[in-house]
């Protein structure tokens, strides 16, 4: 696995309502890069499942890995991966610990199932993009409009397509979750 | 164009005649279940929901079996409050320690999952069920609530690929080996999305136990369930276990699949998965170098059932655990516990050196009962052998099957009972 300790932007936005709406739209940071199959117990090790609390979760997020993640990263970063990301066990700890741990973004090859499913259900902004993941490097500056799919490298000045997501589950993320989606409904 | 037995599950439970794949769909559901980790978040995130109580307090199965017997005050916590919720709610299947069991193999023998069912479960082996004919996957938590309180969920329909089973397993080959080998060549992503629906005239000499273990480790290379049809054999599964009504439903033979392999069960071999992923496999013949171990693990959701544990006292008798190294039994329910207790396999094991223990999922994520420290090498019959996953990030998994796991005890390394 690459690791690279970045020069991070922290965002300093006070969340005003209006903000928080503008600031979902769109995910700006420094980037995280792995490899292929990262899974869910790497994610968030299962000696950590004695809790469910996101903050705590969030402090040994990517602990087995990547024992530096935790120490950089900052609000708004992303994490861009190969294949398979997120593979094996079911734990939505495991996009819960990188949603609480600032990551306002995660692009993939592809993704495991079920981590794909528990990204949406929790309100985790993910996108699948092999060319993306291809043309991104750890460290770049990234900027993702989740209304077009238009992923940006910054730092390498190139432009990537993230496919869309079908309308039933735009929905689901637009309501910011599964729950909030059944109780709009 | 015809539809897979999976999608025939699915269409029928979403009111609809017929689904493709790609489609998106809402099922009714005939059991959520939840254990000791995953349940605590569901249950939280229900409280949000704007609902009185679940949905159907028959369908609901919450099986703490994780962290149980409790290993420390905090998954105390966690259980006390699936206790709490399961009362409040008067939840009929929940299971506390002395019933419970793990649960993968305990649902399907207390009868509660049976052909034509769909059932979510906020555990990724929930791919169990398959084995008799259900279509059964793993999900996160917040559907497990969405599940408990509506007893429906989304799915979007998945493509298939077809495993055409032939010929008969070899002596000391067994389910394992077969899910093994398929995953080493398919990877771990090779089913990702889509059904393994197994098929062909071998699977009848697959015993239950066996296609319990197949279609347990689909996850394991991606895939959204593995089915079984539904033969004789299942059919008298169920009726022993269940009251409950089932429903036979067949792929159409003009169902479309993505791909299609041959297995020839004659062919396969003691196949073992290398550090630290479930597709790394070896065959015992591909395995020239002394790979030495310090600890086995027979048990969890994938081999902790009566044909698991015969097969590894077959191996252990008249024989003893290598000086040195740790031996770990783990029988996944009550009444496999008693039932080895009755044939005389828990004695074999313990005059063997090896340790027997109440049911949990303990060791195989890395929870307690057999934590490996920095170095330590392990052969387990659990199903992932991911970084960090029993232990130390340095230590190392060797998934394998009983037959396989025993022998190593035997030798203090990888080996099989050919070789002892």
């Amino acid at each position: 696995m690459q690791v690279v300790r970045m020069l991070c932007r922290q965002k300093n936005k006070k969340l005003t309502k209006g903000r928080m709406e503008e600031y979902m739209k769109s995910a700006k940071g420094t980037v995280f890069k792995y490899g292929d199959n990262v899974d869910t117990d790497v994610i968030i090790p299962a000696r950590y499942l004695n809790s469910s609390d996101p903050a705590e979760l969030a402090t040994h997020c990517m602990e087995d890995i990547d024992k530096d993640f935790v120490l950089n990263v900052k609000k708004g970063d992303i994490i861009v991966a190969d294949k398979n990301f997120g593979c094996g066990s079911s734990r939505e700890h495991a996009p819960i610990a990188i949603k609480a741990a600032g990551i306002s973004c995660v692009i993939a090859e592809t993704f495991a199932r079920i981590f794909y499913r528990n990204s949406i259900n929790i309100g985790l902004p993910i996108i699948e993009c092999p060319e993306a993941s291809k043309g991104i490097e750890a460290g770049d500056e990234v900027e993702v409009d989740f209304d077009s799919g238009i992923i940006t490298n910054l730092t390498k000045g190139t432009e990537f397509k993230g496919q869309a997501f079908p309308e039933f589950m735009q929905k689901i993320i637009d309501s910011e979750g599964l729950i909030n989606y059944i109780n709009n409904k | 164009m015809g539809m897979t037995m999976t999608q025939k599950i699915l269409a029928a439970h979403a009111g609809l005649d017929k689904v493709e794949a790609g489609q998106l769909i809402e099922a009714d559901l005939d059991l959520v279940l939840g254990n000791d980790i995953t349940s605590p978040v569901a249950i939280k995130e229900m409280e949000k929901m704007k609902v009185n109580g679940v949905f159907d307090k028959e369908k609901i199965a919450l099986v703490p079996d994780h962290f149980v017997p409790n290993k420390d005050i905090r998954s105390a916590e966690h259980c006390k409050c699936v206790r709490e919720f399961a009362y409040r709610n008067e939840i009929t299947n929940y299971f506390e320690v002395g019933e419970m069991g793990i649960e993968h193999a305990l649902l399907p023998e207390k009868g509660l999952t049976v052909a034509g069912d769909v059932i979510i479960g906020a555990d990724s082996h929930t791919c169990t069920y398959g084995a008799l004919g259900a279509f059964s996957t793993g999900v996160g938590s917040t559907d497990m609530a969405a599940g408990m309180a509506t007893g429906k969920a989304w799915f979007k329909v998945p493509g298939a690929i077809k495993f055409n089973i032939v010929g008969k397993l070899p002596r000391w080959v067994s389910g394992k080996d077969v899910i093994l080998h398929i995953i080493g060549m398919i990877g771990v992503d090779g089913a990702l999305y889509k059904s393994m629906e197994f098929t062909g005239e071998g699977i009848k000499s697959l015993s239950m136990d066996d296609r319990f273990t197949i279609a347990n480790m689909a996850i394991e290379a991606g895939g959204k369930n593995g089915i079984f049809p539904v033969d004789d054999l299942a059919v008298e599964y169920i009726k022993e276990h269940s009251k409950k009504p089932y429903t036979v439903y067949e792929a159409d033979t003009d169902a479309v699949y993505d791909e299609e392999y041959t297995i020839d069960l004659s062919t396969l071999r003691p196949t073992i998965a290398f550090p630290h992923l479930p597709e790394n496999t070896k065959t015992i013949d591909d395995i020239t170098e002394d790979i030495k171990i310090d600890q086995v693990v027979i048990g969890s959701c994938t081999n902790g059932r009566l044909d698991d544990l015969r097969i590894a006292a077959e191996v252990f008798k008249g024989r003893h655990v290598k000086k040195g190294i740790r031996c770990i039994i783990i029988p996944a329910t009550q009444a496999i516990y008693m039932q080895a207790m009755e044939e005389g396999l828990l004695k074999t094991f313990i005059e063997a050196g090896a340790v027997v223990s109440t049911p949990t999922c303990g060791p195989c994520l890395g929870g307690y009962m057999g934590i490996l420290a920095e170095g330590e090498r392990c052969v387990s019959t659990t199903n992932r052998n991911f970084v960090g996953r029993m232990g130390h990030v340095k230590s190392e998994i060797y998934l394998a099957s009983p037959a396989v796991a025993a022998a190593s005890a035997i030798k203090g390394k990888i080996s099989c009972p050919c070789r002892l």
